[in-house]
C-alpha cells in the first residue's frame, strides 16, 4: 500500500516535470517515466493486460515518436 | 487577468469531475454481463485468460473495428508522410558505435521472441495481439534506432499487414458460412490451459499480432524517413 503511495505521488511530480520543463527532451523522457509508472500501477490493480499495452506503447513506442519529431524540430522551448 | 480566469474555469471542471466521479462506486459490480464472463467464460471460449475471451471472442467484432481504426491511423501518416519523402537514401548517416550497434543486434531477436510469446500464449497468460505486436514494434524501433544502415523491407510490413488482416476477415467469415454469424467459434475447443486449445482465438490473435506489428513498424518506419 505504501508503495502505491510513494508511485502515485512520483508519477505526479513526473507529470508536472513533464509541463514545466522548457527542454523538451526531459519533458517526453518525464512523460515516459508517467506511462511506466502508469503500467506498474495497473499491475498492481490486477489488470497485466493493460500494464503491458501501458509499457510497451505509453512508455517506449510514444516516446520514441516524440523523440524523432524532437530531432526533427527543435529541441528548446523558446 | 486571462490566467485567474482560466484557474477559475479549471477549479469548476476540477470540482465537476471530482462530484462525478465521487458518485461511481468502484469495487461492485453494477452490470451482470462481468459476472457472466467469469462464471462461463472458460467453459464457453476455452480461453483461460478471461480477458481474451471478451477481446476476441464475445466483443470480436469490436476488435475488428480496433484493428481497421488503427490501420486507417497508420495509413493516414503514411499519406502525410509519403509526400515530403527523403530523395535519395545514401545520404551519409553516422555511424553508431561498435557497443551500441552490437547490443541492438543482440537484443533484437529475444524482443522479437518474447513478442511472439506474448501473443502466441494470449488466450493464456495476460496479454495478447495487441501487447505482443507492440512489442514486436519496439524491436525493429531498436534496430532503427541502433543499425541505422539496415533497412527495413517495406514491401514486406505492408504485405504481412493486409494478409494477416484479411486471415481475420476470412476466419470470421468461415464462421458465418458454418454456422450462421461472424467470428463464431467453430473449430474444437479443445482442454482449457494448453497451448493448443480456445478454438479460434489463437489463430486470430496471432493474425492481430502480426498486423499490429508490422502497423506500428510502418508508421516509426514513416517517421523515420521523413525529412526534416
Amino acid at each position: 500500500m505504501i508503495l502505491v503511495v510513494i508511485l502515485i505521488v512520483l508519477m505526479l511530480v513526473a507529470a508536472v516535470a513533464a509541463a514545466i520543463f522548457k527542454d523538451l527532451l526531459s519533458a517526453v523522457i518525464a512523460s515516459c517515466i508517467v506511462s511506466l509508472i502508469a503500467a506498474i500501477l495497473f499491475y498492481f490493480l490486477q489488470a497485466p493486460d493493460v500494464a503491458m499495452a501501458e509499457a510497451s506503447i505509453g512508455a517506449a513506442l510514444v516516446t520514441a515518436v516524440f523523440v524523432i519529431a524532437l530531432k526533427k524540430s527543435s529541441r528548446y522551448e523558446e | 487577468m486571462r490566467k485567474f480566469l482560466a484557474i477559475v474555469l479549471l477549479l469548476i471542471l476540477a470540482v465537476g469531475i471530482a462530484q462525478s466521479i465521487g458518485k461511481i462506486p468502484f469495487g461492485t459490480s453494477k452490470t451482470k454481463v462481468g459476472r457472466y464472463y467469469i462464471d462461463n467464460g472458460v467453459e464457453e471460449t476455452g480461453a483461460t485468460n478471461i480477458v481474451t475471451s471478451v477481446v476476441v471472442n464475445y466483443r470480436g467484432f469490436d476488435t475488428l473495428g480496433e484493428v481497421t481504426v488503427l490501420f486507417v491511423a497508420a495509413l493516414g501518416l503514411g499519406a502525410v508522410l509519403a509526400l515530403k519523402k527523403k530523395k535519395q537514401e545514401n545520404d551519409e548517416l553516422e555511424r553508431a558505435s561498435l557497443v551500441l550497434t552490437s547490443g541492438c543486434k543482440f537484443l533484437f531477436p529475444f524482443i522479437l521472441l518474447f513478442g511472439s510469446y506474448i501473443f502466441i500464449h494470449g488466450h493464456l497468460t495476460p496479454g495478447g495481439g495487441f501487447q505482443g505486436g507492440a512489442v514486436i514494434a519496439s524491436a525493429f524501433l531498436l534496430i532503427y534506432l541502433g543499425c541505422r544502415e539496415r533497412k527495413i523491407n517495406e514491401n514486406g510490413a505492408k504485405a504481412i499487414e493486409s494478409l494477416s488482416g484479411l486471415l481475420f476477415v476470412v476466419i470470421g467469415l468461415i464462421g458465418l458460412a458454418v454456422g450462421g454469424y461472424f467470428l463464431l467459434n467453430y473449430l474444437p475447443k479443445g482442454i482449457p490451459n494448453t497451448l493448443f486449445s480456445a478454438g479460434i482465438i489463437p489463430i486470430i490473435y496471432i493474425a492481430i499480432g502480426f498486423k499490429v506489428g508490422a502497423e506500428l513498424t510502418g508508421i516509426i518506419d514513416n517517421l523515420m524517413e521523413a525529412e526534416d
